[in-house]
């Protein structure tokens, strides 16, 4: 089988399961259809030969992140049909920001013609861990430093919000 | 194009062995579980079914299936199968990246006795694992119960919380590898020196992990009896349920076989240079997978001690231990391994960092802990 | 309120550092479970193998003959009033003669019927019986019944016979 028919076929999964995250009715089916556009991008990084993205990919997306939306739909128990309550100014402002985030990025990919890979310079190695772990910590240094800082502090105000009130008990 | 196909029959060949090994080792799992549990009790145990009652799995087999297989009206029926075949797909999958043995030559074809060898072995593991709680997740939430749902929910929070230092063990067996690949690892390990005296606090950590991840005892919340009549699986009859029981004893095995791969050197084994010089290494490849197959059914042997001992934790026992338990320790772990591997002598500062925790630990009590009244 | 003063007052403080580390009692209580696990087990497979009861265990009702093959009983109705659970019926018959090898009175039980499904196996037939003549036999059970066609146990399942007479231990 040709390598760009696989591409294809991907891309219309991850296509169709980003729709249907959009379409389905049910709060928890979307997150499953979620999930599985994570597998399909997955699939995309791959093709690509960047396994190490595909691995984190699936752990830190599919496998930790998406599991919290699921958990906390779940306890929230969203009811089917709740939607009927937003009103049509909701559904306005919604639409035209989604519509000028479509318009801008088309823009930007229209003004940048992203460079193709020419045989040459193209390195397949790219995306394997040690390149990745070279670049980010020589050349993305510091944006990566700025990242765990960035973390950190996520960290300490998720503790700060989960930290017991004094006398109050949980269990 | 003639190599590669023989290659690709052999992989294929050789999946298909580990699946069926899989399955035969989890299946006469259900039996020994039983026979384990009766001698610990002083009890014989299940001995009708065949001589020795060795044909009790079969037996137990044809009851799953003969049981009326019921989906409950309001359930979501399609999430509702999908549930205890994604907790079997999640089991089995993991075992494509076990290294099971080195290369072997059978009929003029050498090829690795392992699934599949990619740079990211130990990666794939960790990111299989982690999606074994979607069975669980999407069975419990299906049958629209309260009690799934909370078994469904706990085992969320049970294996996101595990996770986490289950993969800090993991970080420091990669400092020491400088590899992803579980291959190399095995590799790093070869001659008796195995991880496991170079990180016996890793090991705790990691088995005390492996428990959680595998919803067994002394963690088995998600199916607590006493609290949530049968967790996650209470609306489950039939195959279905047999499903979700035969993935825990899947899980078990391929836990104990990453385990084995992690601290314990694989398919290393006391004498495989004799073995290879007197037989070959096809001999001693086999010889290997047979070790590391003994290894993972040890560790087995000690999920199924653990479960016929231990009673099991308090909800809120098990997030402590897992939050200001167990990832603090392997933060640490982390800290030491690497000083040892910077000042290249990891052994002595393992040893030098385990008796500290231990003295800090000591003085700590010593201090600030008001002690009981005999 | 004090009753005895071997009361204890009792304080829970913290744990001590190898209670809260859980290992070393997880070892203590793993040892132990391997420790039975190498000890015999205690099982007695049923049907195969079966426990002695014990030389006064009540079980299967047995009308007894004497040593020339006479019954015993005269169908007085003492264990029918002493029963319970009236359990116990008969229909008496006065012997005739030329039956005095088989009945040993004049007096005889023409029918004796225990209902067990309504006996309660409490021994008091045996005790109330002036003739010796009934007895609850410590080696032998009445067996699992499945209609209830099979509940009523007339003679033929009642009288001893001779060529397997019933002895209990202390009578040797």
């Amino acid at each position: 089988m040709e390598i760009s028919s696989i591409w294809y076929f991907l891309s219309g999964l991850t296509l169709l399961s980003a729709l249907m995250v959009v379409f389905a009715r049910n709060p928890i089916h979307s997150v499953l259809y979620l999930v599985f556009t994570f597998f399909c991008i997955s699939g995309h990084y791959v093709l690509l030969n960047a396994q190490f993205l595909m691995a984190v990919n699936i752990i830190v997306y599919a496998g930790a992140i998406m599991v919290l939306f699921l958990f906390v739909i779940m306890m929230l128990d969203l009811k089917r049909n709740q939607p009927e309550s937003k009103s049509s100014l909701t559904k306005l402002a919604g639409s035209v920001v989604a519509g000028s985030l479509l318009v801008i990025l088309i823009a930007l990919v229209r003004q940048n013609n992203l460079p193709a890979p020419s045989e040459g310079t193209f390195v397949a190695k790219t995306g394997m861990v040690e390149n990745l772990g070279q670049l980010l910590y020589t050349e993305y240094l510091l944006p990566f430093e700025l990242i765990s800082v960035l973390f950190f502090v996520a960290m300490v105000g998720a503790v700060m919000l989960g930290k017991r009130e004094a006398g109050e008990r949980n269990f | 194009m003639n190599l590669l196909t023989d290659i690709f029959l052999a992989k294929a060949a050789f999946i298909g062995a580990v699946f069926a090994i899989t399955l035969g080792i989890a299946a006469y799992s259900t039996y020994f579980e039983r026979k384990i549990a009766a001698f610990m009790q002083d009890r014989i145990g299940p001995d009708r079914a065949g001589p020795f009652g060795i044909l009790q799995p079969l037996a137990d087999a044809v009851k799953m299936f003969m049981k009326e297989d019921f989906i409950p009206a309001n359930s979501n029926k399609w999430l509702f199968i999908a549930g205890p075949c994604l907790s079997m797909l999640t089991a089995l999958m993991t075992s494509a990246v076990v290294p099971f043995g080195d290369t072997v030559t059978v009929g003029g074809v050498t090829f690795d006795l392992q699934g599949i060898d990619v740079n990211i072995g130990i990666l794939w593991v960790f990111g299989i694992v982690s999606l074994g709680v979607y069975g669980i997740l999407i069975g419990g939430w299906a049958s629209n119960n309260k009690y799934s749902l909370l078994g469904a929910i706990r085992a969320a929070s049970q294996n996101i919380s595990y996770e986490l230092a289950m993969g800090m063990a993991i970080i420091a067996i990669l400092l020491f590898t400088g590899s992803l690949s579980t291959k190399a690892i095995v590799e790093g390990q070869q001659n008796g020196h195995w991880n496991i005296f170079y990180q016996p606090l890793g090991f705790l950590i990691f088995i005390i992990c492996a428990f959680a991840e595998c919803n067994r005892t002394p963690f088995d919340l998600p199916e607590c009896e006493t609290e949530l009549i049968g967790g996650y699986h209470t609306e489950y009859s039939s195959m279905k349920l047999g499903f979700y029981l035969f993935a825990e004893y899947i899980n078990m095995f391929i836990s104990g076989a990453v385990m084995a791969t992690l601290y314990f050197g694989g398919y290393d084994y006391p004498g495989i240079d004799f073995v290879t010089a007197q037989f070959g290494s096809t001999v001693a490849g086999f010889v290997g997978m047979g070790a590391l197959i003994g290894k993972a059914l040890i560790f087995v042997f000690i999920f199924m001690w653990v479960r016929w001992t231990l009673p099991r934790f308090r909800y809120d026992q098990l997030m402590g231990l897992g939050w200001s338990g167990l990832i603090p320790l392997s933060m640490y772990n982390v800290v030491v391994t690497a000083f040892g591997i910077l000042i290249g002598k990891p052994f002595t500062a393992g040893i030098v960092g385990f008796l500290l925790l231990i003295g800090g630990m000591v003085v700590y009590d010593q201090l600030f802990v008001k002690k009981k009244i005999a | 309120m004090k009753l005895s003063n071997r009361t204890k007052v009792m304080e829970q403080g913290e744990m001590t550092l190898a209670e809260r580390m859980y290992l070393p009692a997880i070892v203590g209580g793993m040892a132990t479970t391997l420790k039975h696990f190498f000890s015999k087990p205690v099982t007695i497979r049923y049907p195969e193998q079966q426990r002695y009861l014990g030389p006064i265990f009540r079980g299967h009702h047995i009308l007894k003959k004497d040593s020339e093959g006479a019954e015993r009983c005269t169908a007085c109705g003492l264990c029918a009033v002493a029963c319970p659970a009236e359990a116990i019926s008969m229909v008496a018959e006065e012997r005739k003669p030329g039956e005095e090898k088989l009945y040993r009175e004049e007096k005889y039980a023409k029918v004796y019927e225990i209902n067990m499904l309504r006996c309660i196996f409490c021994g008091l037939c045996e005790e109330a019986c002036p003739k010796e003549a009934i007895f609850l036999r410590h080696d032998q059970m009445v067996p699992v019944f499945s209609s209830r066609d099979e509940v009523i146990y007339g003679k033929d399942k009642l009288v001893e016979h001779m060529d397997q007479r019933y002895l209990r231990d202390g009578w040797k």
